[in-house]
């Protein structure tokens, strides 16, 4: 079986550290949050400008004012900090942040990502996401293995306009978790989801690997 | 020296607008937008606008009101995933867009108001984003050219400010409202509420006044939300 979208965030969250920076992109990556181990220390940074997000509010206590990147209300803690877009990116840009934990449309074999644009079909924008692939110091993408369609994601070169050229540190897909190393080593296949098979994702990988 | 403070948008507005101008609105889809601001510039009509704003609203709020009114031209954005009629427009040819990332278009706002005319990030290098632009090598890595922006008007909107044009923004609604104040040859704000010169703490002004030409209290202010998410309750919870 793969891994359900539950377990691909936990598997996410293996790669927190305590006291890291971290940004959650929308989507499997918010639910990482989900699976921060007790006891670990990690600060959530929304790159509309707040470090320290805290939970979603309860119901009536929800504050136009207080949004997240998802344009989701959020809640603060104590400790958390409000600051301008230009502040927020120069923690993003300038390497302030441990970790950006995003979702994909594809990923090549020397870890170039893909996940802002379908030319010719809606074009919404890339948002934050090309900023934090340039300035992170760590990028773990999370997205299926393939497409609805059956067609690989993990490519030998992404055919689709690139968030950025060897940005991706590790992909964890559903089938299993792969070193990219941002293209500095041969892509390698780490880890295998309880219940595939290596053929399974040799048949359903475009991009040839190494295995660990 | 005539005071900055107005009464309201239309007046704050006088003699400001013309079509085909630059206009740089703040906010985080609808968190922190100008919207006092944005009805009068409708009810105003002028156009040709290019409207330099994170988002674009959404349908019927925001921004969403002057694509609606058929009065912006251009559209400078990091994502506008929220508005059908958006896409409607662009995808038949009526509105131009330009995607900047997010973190370059804080920057190149934030750049544009002090003055500076260009900058290198690595945002964007092997991408869309730098094609057409100077790529330069800096200690061994690459970098794009991005020039600064800057507006014929910002319309900014801040939780309090005094007549002194002094702004303090609330919670993640301050996002690039700080910048685009800089960036603008006008710069009008419209807040919550109009405090009394002194009272705002000093250590703890987000946009001194010099940058703010004219303010006003915003006469109603929808602030609505995109997303309303919850939690539930805890059982036995004090609450």
């Amino acid at each position: 079986m793969a891994w359900t979208r539950d377990e691909m965030a936990a598997r996410g969250a293996r790669e927190l550290r305590d006291g890291f920076y971290v940004n959650l992109g929308i989507g499997i990556p918010t639910l990482v949050a989900n699976y921060i181990p007790d006891g670990m220390q990690v600060t959530l940074q929304s790159e509309n400008g707040m470090l320290g997000m805290g939970p979603f509010p309860y119901e009536g206590e929800e504050d136009a004012d207080l949004i997240n990147a998802g344009k989701q209300t959020i809640t603060e803690l104590p400790s958390s900090s409000y600051f301008s877009s230009a502040d927020s990116f120069a923690m993003i840009r300038g390497g302030h942040i441990a970790l950006s934990i995003l979702g994909g449309m594809q990923v090549s074999a020397v870890g170039d990502l893909a996940n802002w644009m379908v030319p010719g079909k809606v074009v919404k924008g890339m948002g934050g996401a090309m900023d934090l692939v340039a300035g992170v110091k760590r990028v773990v993408v999370v997205m299926d293995h393939v497409e609805k369609s059956g067609a690989p994601k993990l490519l030998k070169e992404c055919t689709l306009p690139l968030t950025g050229a060897r940005v991706v540190d590790l992909l964890i897909t559903d089938l299993g978790v792969f070193e990219t190393n941002r293209g500095r080593s041969p892509l390698k296949l780490l880890e295998i989801a309880a219940g595939v098979t290596l053929d399974e994702i040799r048949a359903k990988t475009e991009a040839s690997f190494e295995v660990a | 020296m005539t005071s900055k403070q107005c009464n309201d948008a239309a007046e704050a507005l006088d003699g400001v607008l013309f079509d085909g101008m630059t206009i740089m609105a703040g906010g985080f889809g609808l968190c922190g937008i100008p919207e006092n601001l944005i009805a009068a510039i409708r009810e105003h009509g002028v156009k040709d606008l290019t409207v330099i704003s994170n988002n674009c609203g959404i349908d019927g709020f925001g921004l969403g009101v002057l694509l609606e009114n058929r009065q912006i031209r251009k559209m400078i954005s990091s994502y506008v995933g929220e508005n059908k009629l958006f896409e409607q427009l662009y995808l038949s040819g009526e509105l131009e867009l330009e995607f900047n990332p997010q973190g370059t278009l804080a920057e190149r706002i934030r750049a544009g108001g002090a003055g500076i005319p260009a900058f290198y990030t690595k945002t964007g290098v092997g991408t869309l984003v730098a094609e057409g632009k100077e790529v330069r090598d800096f200690d061994g890595d690459l970098y794009v050219m991005e020039r600064g922006l800057t507006a014929d008007l910002s319309i900014v909107k801040a939780y309090a400010g005094d007549a002194e044009g002094n702004l303090v923004y609330r919670k993640t609604a301050r996002n690039f409202n700080p910048m685009m104040a800089t960036a603008g040859k006008t710069t009008l704000a419209e807040v919550e509420k109009i405090v009394a010169i002194g009272s705002l703490d000093k250590d703890n002004i987000h946009t001194p006044g010099i940058f703010v030409d004219r303010l006003f209290k915003g006469a109603v202010f929808q602030k609505r939300i995109e997303r309303v998410t919850t939690r539930p309750r805890e059982a036995g919870a004090n609450v």
